[in-house]
């Protein structure tokens, strides 16, 4: 992952040498969307959308005024952003519901994309919203792929319909007579995995939803998929006319650039994301997150407005002072993590930082009681040992500790974080006259 | 015309294929920077990454350059060239006997699948063979390698849904060093490679292989989608880095998707391409061929 999330640093290198405000220049541009080609690229973009996209990006981008919070590279990011958030949005979690029960759903796509145990995912779902789910087995060809939906359909107790290997719409069919009559409201038809190129299969796809009315073609993509996202999504889309797609196996590192590929070729939602080999992992879509994963930068432009939100103009003075006189306290660091709380708490902040994946901060690992805690900690101190950390020696620890309701190690935990804190900010200081945030 | 529509009339070029594209490219331009511009997008097309597409499109201007020459077939040819030598970097290992293999990948690269048609293959080459069904827990792998084992005619080993996977492998290897099978092949639970508890537990399996049954050659494949984009390297990379591959099997070249990922891992990290799949029957497994996958590159 060489290049992951540097995008925005080899934005800021670029403009580095530009230090003058007002529009955005052609130049400025031309050089930028090199840097933005590239991240798409590396995102799995597919080439024709991606030089589509910033052609139109970049037309739309020249002469736009910077604005006056922003750097050039930020503001260049922000187009690009928001373009992309445009091209992928909206995010559309409903499921097409018919009001004539039952509604029928029929999954898609190619081999091992993740069709039987989105089924089983979709069922859960369906049964939080007060649904009574019957999952069909209409995936014939692959060795023990019934048995697969019949496990899955247990962990999600949802009944499974199988006929065998009677032919697919035969069988699409008596599950739908057969939900009619047991009171099935959803009927979720598993289907084998195919080729696009594969005449045969897409004509027995084609059939079934001849066959039986059928409310929702859900198209599932490995979120991993490269350039032949695009021949793929196209061709079931033209074949059999999807109504949307799922995204899988989201829960890697991959930048999941298909997804925007998909969206420009076939303008159908996608309408949720598998995150995780458990049947709970099913989350909505959100364009915003994803188009700062394509990027590989975190949302960077969220933070940087709820940066500046949080921190009056005074604070960030007067933080900016002591970082340059390197006095920068305990009490400051209290403050920070107030400041922190405002803008929407540790958790939120830390999904917008870019690389904050490659810091393998995982889920939950920052939470709220922990902030808590160090606030704790901070608050059971004298003011001298808030401004002089070094004096708190083992017996002071031990008062600490005492007084937070924490343990010596959460003491000691706590002056590690703020030492390297220090650390940090040494390193960033130089911003011009404003806070800079570290990117 | 609205962004959607100009991207989807763009797209309509990237069905055709690399010589296709190579061949209206020198109808248009002559060689200069706007052709090597595009010999760059025809291969990232092909899912080869940008750094990769760069250097190669360099070798081919330098080239190209120095011998002063502004056909065709000239710059196909030594495309062709430069590829093939970056597969041929990373030689493929000669196989020997008694042997394991275990395959390790992603969910839903074709694992299972690859060790049905693998087994067939092992058994057209005269050699006795024998899976071990360590997938156990994904629902009906063990069934579905069963089924494989069937059609192949060899024997399996295998457990219950949910038991260790390293129990299987030591029970695997026990029986293949009893009975003296020349083969023996590890199908593996599909991970994620960022999840770091299912790569401890591949480097386990790793660890009871090697200990248990020094006699024979131990080889570890890697099963990689070429529906994949870059995102095939960074898998390469980790699970590399967990087990020390030995080679890796491509599947799904019978899509429409080129695979093209391959050359970087060859480039980057010296991990050969050993087996290609080409399709769902027993017989659709082939040594892979750096010259026959770079002629159908094009």
């Amino acid at each position: 992952m060489a290049l992951f999330g540097s995008l925005s640093e080899r934005l800021n290198h670029i403009f580095s040498k530009l230090t003058k405000r007002g529009k955005l220049t052609e130049l400025e541009i031309r050089s930028a969307m090199r840097e933005v080609r590239i991240a798409l690229l590396e995102a799995d973009v597919n080439i024709r959308v991606a030089k589509e996209f910033i052609a139109t990006v970049s037309e739309k981008a020249v002469g736009q005024e910077v604005l006056a919070s922003l750097n050039p590279a930020q503001q260049v990011i922000k187009i690009v952003n928001d373009e992309l958030i445009a091209l992928m949005g909206p995010g559309n979690a409903k499921l097409e519901i018919s009001p004539k029960p039952p509604t029928v759903i029929m999954m898609c796509g190619l081999q091992g994309a993740g069709k039987t145990t989105m089924c089983a995912k979709l069922a859960v779902q369906l049964k939080k919203q007060g649904k009574r789910p019957l999952l069909v087995a209409c995936d014939i060809y692959r060795p023990a792929a019934i048995d697969q939906l019949r496990v899955v359909g247990s962990k999600a107790e949802a009944e499974v319909f199988e006929r065998g290997t009677q032919n697919p719409p035969k069988t699409a069919k008596e599950a739908v007579e057969y939900a009619k009559k047991m009171g099935f409201d959803v009927v979720v038809i598993d289907t084998a995995g195919r080729l696009h190129i594969d005449e045969k299969l897409m004509e027995e796809l084609a059939e079934i939803k001849r066959t039986v009315e059928v409310n929702e073609i859900l198209l599932t993509v490995d979120a991993m998929t490269g350039q032949d996202a695009v021949n793929v999504a196209e061709t079931f889309n033209s074949r059999i006319g999807i109504t949307g797609v799922i995204l899988t196996k989201l829960d890697g590192d991959t930048r999941g650039g298909a997804c925007l590929s998909i969206k420009a070729v076939t303008g159908k939602p996608i309408k949720f994301i598998g995150v995780g080999e458990k049947i709970t992992d099913l989350e909505p879509f959100y364009p915003d997150r994803m188009a700062s994963r394509i990027l590989g930068m975190g949302d960077v432009l969220s933070l940087i407005e709820r940066a500046q939100e949080a921190v009056s103009e005074q604070q960030a003075k007067d933080l900016e002072r002591k970082m340059r006189e390197n006095s920068f306290t305990l009490n400051d660091y209290l403050d920070q993590f107030e400041t922190l709380k405002k803008m929407g708490g540790a958790n939120a902040l830390m999904n917008m930082l870019p690389g904050a994946n490659k810091m393998k901060i995982r889920e939950g690992e920052i939470d709220e009681k922990k902030i808590e805690r160090v606030r704790a900690i901070i608050l059971s101190m004298t003011r001298r040992e808030r401004d002089n950390p070094q004096i708190i020696n083992s017996s002071r620890k031990r008062r600490i500790a005492l007084g937070s309701g924490t343990s010596v190690q959460d003491v000691n935990q706590l002056l590690k974080q703020f030492e390297q804190t220090k650390e940090l900010m040494k390193r960033l200081k130089g911003g011009r006259g404003r806070m800079r945030l570290p990117f | 015309m609205s962004l959607f529509g100009k991207i989807k009339n763009a797209l309509k070029k990237t069905k055709e294929g690399v010589s296709t594209k190579l061949r209206q490219l020198f109808l248009k331009n002559k060689l200069g920077d706007a052709f090597y511009d595009e010999l760059e997008e025809i291969l990232i097309s092909s899912d080869v990454g940008v750094a990769t597409a760069e250097d190669v499109v360099e070798q081919v201007k330098e080239e190209a350059i120095g011998n002063k020459v502004k056909d065709e077939e000239f710059v196909t040819d030594l495309l062709k060239d430069i590829l093939e030598d970056i597969l041929n970097e990373a030689p493929v290992p000669k196989l020997e006997y008694p042997c394991v293999i275990m395959f390790v990948g992603v969910n839903g690269v074709g694992k299972t699948t690859t060790i049905g048609k693998v087994a067939n293959w092992f058994v057209s080459q005269k050699k006795s063979v024998t899976v071990a069904a360590a997938d156990t827990f994904r629902a009906a792998a063990i069934d579905q390698l069963n089924v494989w084992a069937e059609r192949a005619k060899v024997r399996i080993v295998k457990h219950e849904e949910g038991s260790d996977p390293s129990a299987v492998v030591f029970d695997a290897v026990s029986s293949a060093k009893a009975r003296g099978t020349d083969v023996l092949l590890i199908d593996t639970a599909g991970r994620l490679h960022v999840k770091e508890n299912l790569m401890k537990e591949l480097s386990k399996m790793d660890r009871v292989v090697t200990r248990e049954y020094p006699g024979a050659k131990f080889y570890k494949f890697l099963v990689l989608d070429a529906t994949t984009g870059q995102n095939a390297v960074n898998q390469a990379r980790v699970f590399d880095e967990a087990v020390d591959l030995d080679g890796i099997v491509l599947t799904k070249l019978d899509g429409t998707a080129k695979g093209g990922f391959v050359f970087s891992l060859c480039g980057e990290l010296n991990i050969p391409v050993v087996f290609a799949g080409v399709g769902e029957k027993i017989d659709d497994v082939e040594l892979f061929d750096a010259e026959q996958f770079v002629e159908g590159f094009f």
